[in-house]
């Protein structure tokens, strides 16, 4: 498939874009390679992401495989389809080098209201060295799924996602981050929602040595509605990245956005980014957007950034929030006071934090599987 | 039968010394009321009692039933028998009042309570302090007003059953009605005559309903005036000035 490139304009409406989110390009060559000081670089340790930002030569293997209802149609395809890349265009590097560089990408379809019986699980199984991936999610008009994206084993992983919600459809997206603790990713997974669409998204980041999710919403139509959520547990050494973009081009769209995380140990590193742009256009916006750290013990980092730009006064409500703090010591305090031993105070409050979210989760097994994994990390 | 013993505590806040040397003993059966002006150090001796981390104690003895509590930890305190109605409970945030209340009932009695019968047990207190049983599944005292915030502290204390249970204004921000169910909660709690009450308050409407043994006045960090129940008409009438100046002289 022939690589086109584009000047810096909104893949979905051709305007330009704001401040936050300048370029997109399918050609590597249109971003310089990053130093470490470019704003959406800073906070990423570029020396340990096994040159992924350099070219890094595939060589290693994601093997992936699909579980899906029989009413959702999976298709392994080459680059000659044209279906991957229609939806987003990268927007930084490392995503122009995955979509350059993905030999073979996964198209999920869910056809015209159909509603899926079962979630879609892709299983993606690292088995060493460098590999680059393409996953493209079309869900048409009025249909409805779920689709979970596992990520376990050991890789340096670049990939994109594409999520085309149609008109009236619903999607509901897992994407868990079950990476071993050697392991490198860096994703974009952006979701582009047709009238009255309706997106959801649950990032769980748990495994991984430094993981990079990039999670963006556009919108095609007026009536579309984003909620992404999201947890991280960071451990020693870990970096555990988010930077979502909500870009509001059409009148009469929500977002929500939260997004929670508890770090521990000697460098645990979190960051999160979250940027909305309410466009002109974009009158009757409803957005909010939060981002809370847990911080459990000395020695980690929290960079939590939220950006929100308004070029329109006609917003039915905009606002985000950014809190970082240690565990209360009046929370233990009073656990205690009932006696509640130390440790199982520490885990109800943080497992209470994190597990509002948790609650969200509407697939049971999975509910319990991030609990159990969740549990798992504190008893570490 | 429970007995606590404060033998000559002294307490600071940041090297601040709050407590000049406190002695009071609550027997089992005993309902001792502690008075006093705001700041005088009541909360102080509360929290210390406990074993909040933000106060030391730099001198002197709290003993249960003979037992030194100093030397436990917040909980281990809890488990011995120790209890504190918290003036100003926490809000924590996604955890359930069932799910609190089963883990501190395992801890203080040492084995999990069949779930079935913890959740009539439950239901049952909850009842008796009207307590609206949705409240079981709310957040522990998240978006409680001030008065369910208390009610609740009164239905931990029936559950956990305790020796000895210290009330930290448990009937500041109550109206009358609340204030009665309140009152009804700790008289339930010392009707068998084993369990001891010390009643930290600012006025004395709530002795009104628990009626107090002893009435102790506490001023300036120490205890300037000990009696019965009288002693708490006298301060009904007169107010605390009289004390005030004599903890000050001291």
């Amino acid at each position: 498939m022939a690589v086109e490139t584009t000047k810096p304009r909104s893949a979905d409406t051709g305007r330009p874009r704001g401040t936050l989110h300048e370029k997109a390009s399918y050609d590597v060559a249109d971003f310089p390679v990053p130093a470490g000081r470019e704003e959406e670089w800073r906070f990423t340790p570029l020396r340990r992401l096994h040159d992924l930002h350099k070219d890094a030569v595939a060589d290693g293997k994601v093997i992936i495989d699909v579980d899906a209802p029989p009413e959702v149609t999976v298709e392994t395809v080459g680059r000659a389809d044209t279906r991957p890349g229609k939806a987003y265009i990268p927007a930084d590097r490392v995503s122009a080098q995955a979509y350059a560089s993905f030999t073979q990408a996964t198209v999920i379809t869910v056809a015209k209201e159909v509603v899926a019986s079962a979630p879609t699980v892709v299983s993606l199984r690292g088995e060493g060295g460098v590999a680059y991936g393409h996953t493209t999610v079309i869900l048409e008009p009025f249909a409805q799924a779920t689709v979970v994206l596992d990520h376990t084993g050991s890789a340096t992983y670049a990939d994109n996602v594409e999520f085309v919600v149609g008109d009236g459809a619903f999607l509901s997206v897992f994407s868990l981050q079950n990476w071993a603790s050697d392991a490198v990713h860096l994703s974009h997974q952006h979701a582009r929602l047709g009238r009255d669409a309706r997106f959801k998204s649950f990032t769980v980041s748990l495994g991984g040595e430094v993981v990079r999710i990039a999670p963006s919403v556009a919108y095609d139509a007026p009536g579309g509605d984003a909620e992404l959520y999201g947890l991280y547990f960071v451990d020693e050494g870990q970096h555990l990245e988010h930077r979502l973009l909500v870009d509001h081009t059409q009148p009469s769209c929500r977002s929500r956005v939260d997004y929670r995380g508890a770090l521990q140990d000697e460098g645990a590193h979190a960051v999160w980014i979250g940027d909305v742009i309410i466009r002109a256009e974009a009158e009757g916006t409803d957005t909010y957007e939060l981002n809370r750290n847990l911080v459990l013990t000395d020695g980690t980092r929290v960079d939590s950034v939220p950006n929100l730009e308004i070029l329109t006064g006609e917003v039915a409500g905009a606002g985000h929030a950014s809190a970082s703090g240690r565990l209360d010591d009046q929370h233990l305090f009073y656990l205690q006071a009932r006696g509640i031993p130390h440790d199982v105070a520490r885990r109800m409050v943080v497992r209470g934090f994190l597990g509002q979210l948790v609650e969200k989760i509407d697939v049971p097994e999975l509910r319990e599987q991030v609990r159990d994994a969740i549990d798992k990390e504190l008893e570490r | 039968m429970a007995t606590l013993e404060i033998r000559d505590v002294h307490v600071s806040v940041e090297d601040k010394e709050i407590l000049r040397g406190v002695d009071l003993t609550v027997g089992a059966g005993e309902t001792h009321a502690l008075m006093g002006p705001n700041g005088s150090g009541k909360s102080t001796l509360a929290y210390a009692i406990a074993g909040h981390p933000k106060y030391t104690v730099t001198s002197g003895e709290v003993l249960l039933d003979g037992q030194s509590v100093l030397d436990m930890t917040i909980d281990e305190r809890a488990r011995a028998g120790l209890f504190l109605a918290m003036q100003y409970p926490v809000e924590v945030p996604g955890v359930s009042v069932s799910n609190f209340l089963r883990t501190a009932v395992t801890a203080v009695r040492g084995e999990a309570p069949k779930l079935r019968d913890f959740a009539k047990e439950m239901r049952g207190a909850m009842a008796e302090l009207q307590i609206d049983p949705a409240f079981a599944q709310r957040n522990l005292n998240e978006g409680f007003s001030g008065g369910e915030k208390k009610r609740h502290e009164i239905l931990q204390l029936e559950m956990l059953k305790p020796k000895m249970a210290v009330l930290d204004e448990t009937d500041s921000g109550l109206d009358i009605d609340a204030l009665k169910v309140v009152s009804q909660g700790v008289n339930r709690f010392r009707e068998g005559g084993e369990t001891g009450v010390l009643l930290i308050t600012h006025y004395t409407r709530i002795l009104r309903y628990v009626k107090p043994d002893f009435v102790h006045v506490f001023s300036a960090g120490r205890v300037v005036e000990e009696g019965g129940s009288e002693l708490a008409d006298l301060l009904e009438n007169e107010g605390y000035e009289r004390f005030v100046k004599a903890g000050a002289s001291g």
